[in-house]
């Protein structure tokens, strides 16, 4: 059952054979994400934004990050949390001193394929904890009912002693807003 | 090109040798009997030939040695070059380049069926004109066409060189030595002429000799051994009397031994295979640089280092004090002019003139006036003109429709045209030249226009403008580059299938390009397009909206005026300034960006200009010019219309880059609605 109800998603997610899974786990407005540590390309210090007027508000903005031009994508857009700091709205480009609250604040750049292409998008978060190994027996598929954001960004929930860790879905993530856009 | 594959290196000078030589051919079809040409034609068939053996490439060279014979032919004037010969030689070229891509064997039945065609061709050709004075035996040439591409043979070969041969640099023994390579049964020397020992001058050739080779050697093969001193040397090649008994039987031969003659028989096998073949590859790109550039490339390099152990020793010494601050600046100033220069002078490299992307469109003229049947000239101009490798490459496919465009639908058929008091040969011209940072290529055709009526109905069927909707002439010709747009009644061969205008127009937009279109009734289109010159690097200026900074390309910016507060509030309304006599509508990129600030006191008008159209943007300031390296955006942001890619600027931040096309059609959408409104 579990099996067929993953087929649905576009990507599933890519337990080894012993059923784990390594990953970073980071927060993003008070829910913790984990990404496939394979995907990670590297964590920045926040740097500064260009915003990009008319784009998807998921990615308003753009960064240098070594010499190539990528987007900065705010997943608390797609989980519809709020913008609990509002210094991301591009006057951070101006740069000025950073928050006490934002001092975790990081980018996770990440490297994924979209539309057989290769990109690297930047993650903001909250704050990134660590790379961790998730067991697949303590995940479950997303749940039908109880969750507010739409079923297919969120590939599974896995059960930690002290929290429930997302796997978000990036690739559907990004593809339905290149479909947006 | 050291360490380079050496079949790359062929491939590369294959490439070049058969466009030249596709050029020569197609000039031959207008002067069918120009020697020079017919020459050319040859020379670089045989060179084709030589140096694809040489490489291995052995499916090209024996397909290549066959036209080669061809044209060895006419060029003796055994046969007369025909429209027909120069036609099925042009296809023989497309298979050679498909040979010379990959070399295999696959292709053996196309090989053979180009063949049969060139063996009609040439037996369709008339009878010598001139009198064939070297090739006595005119029998062979039956002899060739039923054998197909079956060798003759068993040969009997009399050749005796000029006196002064040896002192022009012929050696006989070279000669006999490809003889024998060949597979000469039988060398006879013949003597008889050799003067006394107290007159004979060493330096002199006085022999002649008579060579017997067997059948499986093809004529022309006999011939290319003699091929550069066949002009002056007496050369009969005969079929010999003697079937093939006289071949096995060497003693038996009926090569008259002149008295004292040596016999030598040849025992060596036909020419060894060489290696075998490579794995069929794409040609990596490459890019021939004149070494003077190349040089000047070094010196900036030198410069450079130079610079650079300045600064290494300023480090060391430590910046202190204004001696040290000075020598700071200088060493930057220095860097900066070097930077530029570099810039220059690698973007000079990825130059190549213009020529090599016009020549390949003579074919293609050529064949759509063969494919049509009507008469179609194509004038070029300005092939001098250098643009960016590849941004050459890119134009080529949509240059070939927009020519196939012009020849199919533009230009009338001859009866058309007489009838419109125009003369019989349609006129395609192609032209190219540089304004500022940009290069216009020009495709005009004197046919008989665009039928705007057509156009009109053909859209409104399409459903891309209402029927009693207002469209201005540019406009209304704007659609015909609208996706599946197309105004042939008949699909043809050529055109007409509704896709490619579109294309062509995205093509162009790609290469940061835009195409315009102009068009009289009964005179002909002319189709500009508008190139900037390279793709990475533009001069741009550096504007400031809001609290992020853009670039505008440099190349369309026309002015830069203030717009002072009063006028501002004033044009609130309609959003147009005056400017010589004109009403330019205006952009707030502020308002466009919904940046949420507020106006500078002093903000800027910037004037830029697309296609005749002119749009000015309001900035909050404008910062000055700056060197732009453009970088794309991702697939995430490419969608976005007003921005064409970002840049990094010196504080290591990004800059946007205005898609200056896209504001203007923006802008001049503004002002239409306005218009309507008001």
């Amino acid at each position: 059952m579990p099996q067929d109800s993953a087929m649905q998603h576009f990507s599933a997610t890519s337990w080894d054979e012993n059923g784990q899974l390594e990953v970073l786990t980071f927060d993003i407005g008070g829910e913790r994400l984990a990404i496939e540590a394979v995907n990670i390309r590297e964590i920045l210090d926040l740097l500064p934004e260009t915003c990009v007027p008319g784009a998807p508000n998921i990615v308003s903005s753009v960064v240098n990050f070594r010499g190539k031009i990528i987007p900065i994508a705010d997943l608390r857009v797609v989980f519809g949390m709020a913008a609990e700091v509002a210094d991301h709205s591009g006057e951070s480009a101006e740069g000025g001193s950073v928050s006490p609250a934002a001092a975790d604040h990081r980018i996770v750049v990440i490297e994924t394929e979209l539309d057989s292409e290769l990109i690297q998008i930047g993650l903001r978060a909250d704050k990134v904890h660590e790379v961790a190994i998730l067991d697949q027996r303590d995940s479950n598929e997303p749940p039908v009912l109880g969750i507010r954001w739409k079923r297919e960004f969120v590939r599974e929930f896995v059960r930690q002693p002290d929290c429930i860790i997302v796997l978000p879905d990036l690739q559907e993530i990004f593809r339905s807003m290149a479909c947006a856009a | 090109m050291s360490g380079q594959d050496p079949a790359a290196a062929f491939r590369i000078e294959a490439g070049e040798l058969l466009d030249t030589t596709e050029q020569a051919l197609l000039d031959l079809t207008h002067r069918l009997d120009s020697r020079d040409l017919i020459d050319t034609v040859f020379r670089g068939m045989h060179t084709l030939k030589g140096s694809g053996a040489m490489f291995g490439f052995d499916a090209l060279a024996g397909f290549t040695h066959h036209c080669e014979s061809a044209f060895d032919r006419v060029r003796k004037g055994q046969v007369q070059a025909t429209e027909e010969l120069v036609a099925v030689t042009l296809s023989a070229m497309d298979h050679m380049r498909a040979l010379v891509e990959c070399n295999a064997g696959d292709l053996e039945a196309e090989s053979a069926a180009i063949l049969k065609r060139l063996q009609a061709a040439l037996s369709a050709s008339p009878a010598p004109v001139h009198d064939a004075g070297i090739a006595p035996s005119t029998s062979q040439l039956s002899g060739d066409h039923d054998g197909d591409e079956l060798p003759g043979g068993p040969w009997n070969v009399h050749f005796r060189l000029p006196v002064e041969a040896m002192a022009n640099g012929t050696n006989p023994l070279v000669l006999l030595d490809e003889l024998r390579d060949l597979g000469a049964t039988r060398v006879a020397a013949i003597t008889q002429d050799i003067p006394a020992l107290d007159q004979l001058d060493p330096m002199q050739c006085h022999m002649a000799w008579d060579i017997e080779l067997p059948t499986t050697v093809a004529r022309d093969a006999i011939e290319d051994v003699f091929i550069f001193v066949m002009d002056e040397m007496e050369l009969v090649i005969e079929r010999s009397e003697q079937t093939l008994p006289a071949e096995i039987d060497g003693a038996a031969d009926a090569v008259t031994t002149e008295n004292g003659s040596a016999v030598v028989p040849q025992l060596l096998p036909g020419s060894a295979e060489p290696a075998g073949n490579r794995p069929a590859k794409a040609a990596s790109e490459s890019v021939r640089v004149p070494a003077e550039r190349l040089d000047l490339l070094m010196d900036r390099v030198g410069e450079l280092v130079i610079v650079q152990s300045r600064l290494a020793q300023l480090a060391s010494a430590g910046i202190s004090g204004p001696t040290g601050e000075l020598a700071l600046r200088s060493i930057s100033e220095e860097v900066e002019r070097l930077a530029n220069e570099l810039r220059d002078t690698m973007m000079v490299l990825r130059m190549v003139p213009i020529a090599s992307l016009f020549g390949r469109f003579r074919r293609l003229v050529h064949d759509l006036a063969r494919e049509t049947g009507k008469t179609i000239d194509l004038v070029t101009d300005g092939e001098s003109t250098e643009i960016d490798k590849t941004v050459s490459e890119r134009l080529a496919d949509p240059i070939v429709h927009l020519i196939r465009n012009a020849c199919d639908h533009g230009l009338e058929t001859k009866d058309e045209r007489l009838a419109a008091g125009k003369s019989p040969e349609g006129q395609i011209r192609l032209s190219a030249r540089q304004t500022g940072g940009e290069v216009l290529i020009k495709i005009e055709d004197d046919g008989r226009g665009m039928d705007r009526e057509r156009v009109r109905a053909k859209a409104e069927a399409c459903g891309l403008v209402q029927a009693g909707q207002v469209l201005s002439d540019a406009e209304l010709l704007q659609m015909i580059f609208e996706p599946g747009f197309s105004t042939a009644a008949q699909v043809t061969n050529l055109s007409g299938r509704g896709v490619g205008m579109d294309v062509v127009k995205r093509t162009i937009e790609g290469l940061r390009g835009q195409i315009d279109l102009t068009s009289e009734p009964g005179k002909g289109s002319i189709i500009t397009l508008r190139i900037p010159l390279t793709l990475a690097i533009i001069d741009g200026l550096l504007v400031r909206v809001g609290c992020g900074n853009y670039v505008i390309p440099l190349s369309a910016v026309e002015e830069c005026i203030e717009l002072s507060l009063e006028t501002d509030i004033r044009s609130r309304g309609r959003s147009m300034i005056q400017l010589r006599e004109r009403l330019v509508p205006f952009l707030r990129l502020r308002e466009l960006f919904s940046t949420g600030t507020r106006p500078d006191p002093f903000q800027k008008i910037v004037v830029i200009t697309s296609g005749g159209e002119r749009v000015g943007l309001v900035v909050d300031q404008i910062i000055g010019s700056h060197q732009t390296v453009i970088k794309s955006m991702s697939s995430l942001h490419r969608s976005i219309p007003s921005f064409s890619g970002a840049t990094i600027l010196g504080d290591g931040g990004v800059a946007l880059i205005l898609d200056v096309v896209q504001l203007v059609a923006l802008g001049q959408n503004r002002e239409e609605r306005l218009r309507a409104a008001g």
